[in-house]
């Protein structure tokens, strides 16, 4: 193995126009990377990350301006002519992108893309080209492999797109491999194995990677050297060890700070003690939900037989994997999605076939934080209007006192009362998913429903929000299902912990019986999936993990 | 180009903005309102398209008397449609009758002259003929345009709002609807009733357009009331009435606005058609399509008979479709502009980190 770098990076800047000015999306960075090494770019989003990662190869939209140097195996790429280019890209070059069903076509099979790409670089018949791509199929480990060549995208899971992706930017042995957020639209199971999967396919082909991500377990699992960046600007650049150990910047310590850590929270106390349980705020009992079919798709039963109790002022965690059920479960919750048998009770009413006028009435009490913090607020109302709209609807105050109340949440939610005329594209994702929060508590619910509310957040942006759900909570003392994917957060908040899998609960119980002790092989698989933010542990981790597999 | 006053945050604040700074730049400090009429003045095409078409307005709606009910305001211009004034024989070209005494060249008789359109064939001063045929085709647009965009939103909205067999019912009787060929009923229609006046013949026209709309706004309906905000409007209690109209109908306005636009600029071209056969607007009222269509004959001979009505017809039409492409620009999102050489280099202005 030479010392030689496949990819050197100096002095470079990225900057975009902006209604007549330049802003820099990147400043001046500089970056070696050698073969079978990997690089991990961290930082929060609007860091410049990935605009890094397009900037390399002149992949930017017309408004952006790149100047320095970038050279891959020693040609420099930066205002290289578009022939240079298109011979590297793909053939040097290759990339992973975030959104597998998005970066490939839809209307093609995985093996004409993956065998276009070859034909594209090489020389090569199609029988030829075909053998190759099967070859390529196998290496990545996606079943069937002769079945699966001829298989479209849609018709493959997200960690076999995933896979093809993988499969499609290694077919010509890319001596550079550029990983943009690779695992982050995958469940933690999934993308276990798809770092592994990289991992590998790096020692057999000793590609250097440079990996994109948010995620520092992901970093802590995978990268040789790590780069923080913050607005731009490189604020520091070690090995992994140096990084997670001995941070020096105060922006990396506090992003690390920031990362929720499995099992490292205090143990929280439940609001009531003792045998007497009070009655339960929810209650949901053998709940069957399906979706009824539609034309030729069959119906689709999403929850089976689901039992869960929630009391009064405690939080309790739902977690599973996409596909699971969590939400279905989240939104029958309050009504949103009719169930097919069983019964759910809020504060003693069933809602399960109840009519409209009383299910309005029974949602007085309860409130319900979504997950995109885009689509979650009206982008035509001003947030006011949006806070005060269950207040308003439910009659109990409007005009200047409606605007009293309004000003009252947001101070709640630690947002200045002068947001109150903003409109939600005026808001970063974070404020919005507090007014999210202000809207579900206007009517001081004795039940709130969160449903997946940080997957969308930074974790800086993420802990502050934990913080202040918590501390909202303890103060007025309501109810909480907590839906997420994420064990660490649930891990933070929760009292209690229910576990789903393909629309079945697989265990439930408190907090740390769930994490420490967990009876079910899905809930210790799904907790040792997750990637902890200390290389060495995750070492040890990942050994275990895979010994297990073995 | 600074048209509007904008709120200006110190670059340092801009940077340390985190997510995505960049992008919200371009929005900070307006609201939607502001930043869709701030890309519509950017349109350069859509501004000099509304400055015209305002001014035509302006200019059609004065020139001749009018009448509502008792009231009268007197126009500006000297003759009516009822005038029949002394035909006009000298200087004009070929031996013909009546022909136009605008004069553009500064050297000899600079001006409007008496008749500054020609005249007819019996001596109507033309440029009256003309003003009322665009003042009854611009009546027409609209009239259409409103009607049109209300039936089409309306069940556009419903249709999917609640779905299912509502949406099927209706989107069947829109199937229906577009198979009809406008012209042929039109002619029938004419043929029956006698006589149409402008106005009915606007409202028949505004009852079959509406088709398209509607299944736009349906579409929009579709996947607006799977976004998030409406179910939170649900849980706190709104009503279906209040989702529909408070809720999802505002962010559809875009969609309805450029909709509504184009079906003018077609609405237009539509009357024209039909007055030029025979089955619309007809004699002695006027319209643009009437006036081409009856003096037909003599264009080879007085060609500006045909100039002045098809001016008016290009400009309107041309207008209203400039502004509506303006407006598509301008409420889309994902437009961006796009940026010339000329543009980067006069972005001299940077931002340096920390500054």
């Amino acid at each position: 193995m030479s010392t030689e770098k496949v990819l050197e990076i100096s002095d470079f800047n990225v900057d975009f126009w902006v209604d007549g000015v330049w802003y820099p999306a990147v400043i001046d960075m500089n970056l070696g990377l050698a073969a079978g090494k990997v690089t991990a770019i961290v930082g929060e989003s609007g860091s410049g990350k990935s605009t890094t990662a397009l900037g390399l190869m002149s992949l930017l939209a017309s408004n952006a301006r790149i100047n320095g140097s970038v050279r891959v195996k020693g040609e420099e790429m930066v205002n290289a002519k578009s022939a240079i280019l298109h011979k590297f890209r793909g053939r040097e070059v290759a990339y992973i992108f975030q959104e597998p069903m998005t970066a490939l076509n839809p209307l093609y099979t995985i093996g004409f893309q993956i065998i276009e790409t070859l034909r594209n670089h090489f020389d090569m018949g199609p029988k030829e080209a075909h053998k190759r791509a099967l070859e390529l199929i196998t290496m990545v480990d996606i079943p069937q492999p002769e079945k699966s060549i001829n298989k479209y995208p849609h018709q493959l899971s997200g960690g076999q797109r995933q896979r093809a992706m993988i499969a499609q930017a290694l077919a010509c042995d890319p001596a550079l491999l550029i990983a943009d957020e690779p695992t982050t639209a995958l469940d933690v199971t999934v993308q276990a194995e798809i770092l592994d999967l990289m991992r590998g396919l790096k020692d057999k082909l000793n590609s250097a990677i440079l990996l994109i991500t948010h995620d520092m377990g992901v970093v802590a699992d995978m990268a040789d050297e790590i780069l923080v960046m913050k607005d731009g600007i490189t604020v520091e650049h070690g090995t992994s060890d140096q990084i997670f150990n001995n941070p020096r910047h105060p922006y990396t310590q506090q992003l690390l700070g920031a990362v929720p850590k499995l099992g490292s929270s205090v143990k929280r106390v439940l609001a009531f003690q003792g045998s007497t349980k009070p009655a339960p705020v929810l209650k949901l009992t053998d709940v069957t939900i399906e979706y009824p079919k539609r034309g030729r798709v069959p119906a689709f039963t999403a929850v089976k037989n689901f039992n869960l109790e929630i009391y009064p002022g405690e939080i309790v965690g739902l977690v599973g994997e996409s596909g699971s059920g969590k939400t279905t479960v989240g939104r029958a919750s309050i009504g949103l999605i009719p169930v097919k048998t069983g019964s759910i009770e809020i504060v003693g009413k069933e809602i399960a076939g109840a009519k409209q006028a009383q299910l309005s009435a029974i949602r007085r009490h309860t409130g319900i934080v979504f997950q995109d913090p885009a689509s979650s607020l009206n982008p035509r109302l001003p947030i006011g209007e949006s806070i005060g709209e269950p207040i308003y609807l439910a009659k109990i105050a409007k005009g200047a006192d409606l605007a009293r109340m309004v000003e009252d949440l947001l101070d709640q939610v630690e947002l200045p009362r002068s947001y109150r005329n903003r409109y939600p594209h005026e808001l970063s994702g974070g404020q919005r998913q507090r007014v999210g929060i202000a809207r579900a508590l206007a009517l001081t619910p004795d039940l709130l429903i969160a449903d997946e509310p940080t997957s969308a957040l930074d974790v800086s942006v993420q802990s502050r929000f934990l913080d202040l759900l918590t501390e909202l909570q303890e103060k007025l003392k309501f109810a909480c299902l907590f839906i997420s994917h994420d064990l660490a957060v649930v891990d933070i908040l929760a009292h209690r912990i229910a576990v789903m899998q393909n629309g079945l609960l697989v265990e439930a119980g408190d907090r740390d019986d769930i994490l420490l002790r967990p009876q079910n092989d899905y809930t210790r698989r799904l907790i040792s999936a997750v990637p902890v933010p200390d290389p060495a542990e995750q070492r040890i981790r990942r050994e275990a993990r895979l010994a297990a597999k073995n | 180009m600074k048209l509007f006053g904008r709120r200006e945050k110190p670059i340092g604040e801009i940077l340390s903005g985190g997510e995505s700074a960049i992008a919200n730049k371009e929005v900070e400090g307006l609201s939607l309102g502001q930043i869709v009429r701030r890309r519509f003045f950017r349109h350069r095409a859509a501004v000099m398209a509304l400055f015209l078409l305002s001014s035509v307005i302006v200019f059609v709606m004065t020139a001749l008397e009018t009448k509502i009910g008792p009231i009268r305001i007197p126009g500006w211009w000297k003759w009516t449609v009822e005038d029949i004034p002394e035909l006009r024989f000298e200087d004009c070209p070929g031996g013909t009758i009546g022909c136009p005494t605008l004069s553009v060249n500064p050297f000899s008789n600079f001006g409007l002259g008496t008749h500054p359109f020609g005249q007819d064939d019996i001596g109507r001063d033309y440029f009256a003929l003309v003003m009322n045929g665009a003042r009854r085709s611009l009546m027409i647009m609209f009239i259409i345009g409103f009607l049109a965009g209300f039936i089409g939103v309306v069940v556009g909205s419903i249709s999917g709002f609640y779905g299912g067999i509502v949406d099927a019912v209706l989107m069947r009787l829109v199937d229906f609807m577009q198979t009809v060929p406008i012209i042929i009923v039109a002619a029938v229609i004419g043929k029956t009733a006698g006589r149409v006046g402008p106005v009915f013949l606007a409202l028949f026209l505004g009852l079959l357009t509406w088709t398209g709309l509607a299944r736009l706004i349906r579409a929009q309906f579709l996947s607006l009331r799977e976004l998030e905000f409406v179910d939170a409007a649900r849980v706190a209690g709104a009503s279906n009435a209040r989702i529909a109209f408070k809720h999802i109908l505002p962010n559809a306005i875009g969609q309805i606005i450029v909709s509504v636009t184009l079906i003018m600029a077609g609405a237009i071209l539509t009357e024209t058609a039909l007055s030029y056969l025979g089955f619309g607007v007809v004699a002695p009222d006027v319209s643009l399509g009437l006036l081409i269509s009856e003096f037909q004959t003599s264009f080879t001979t007085r060609p500006w008979l045909f100039w002045w009505p098809g001016f008016f017809i290009i400009t309107i039409a041309l207008c209203v479709n400039f502004i509506g492409d303006g407006l598509r620009d301008a409420f889309d999102p994902r437009q961006r502009r796009r940026i010339s050489k000329k543009d980067r280099l006069k972005a001299k202005i940077e931002v340096k980190a920390g500054a």
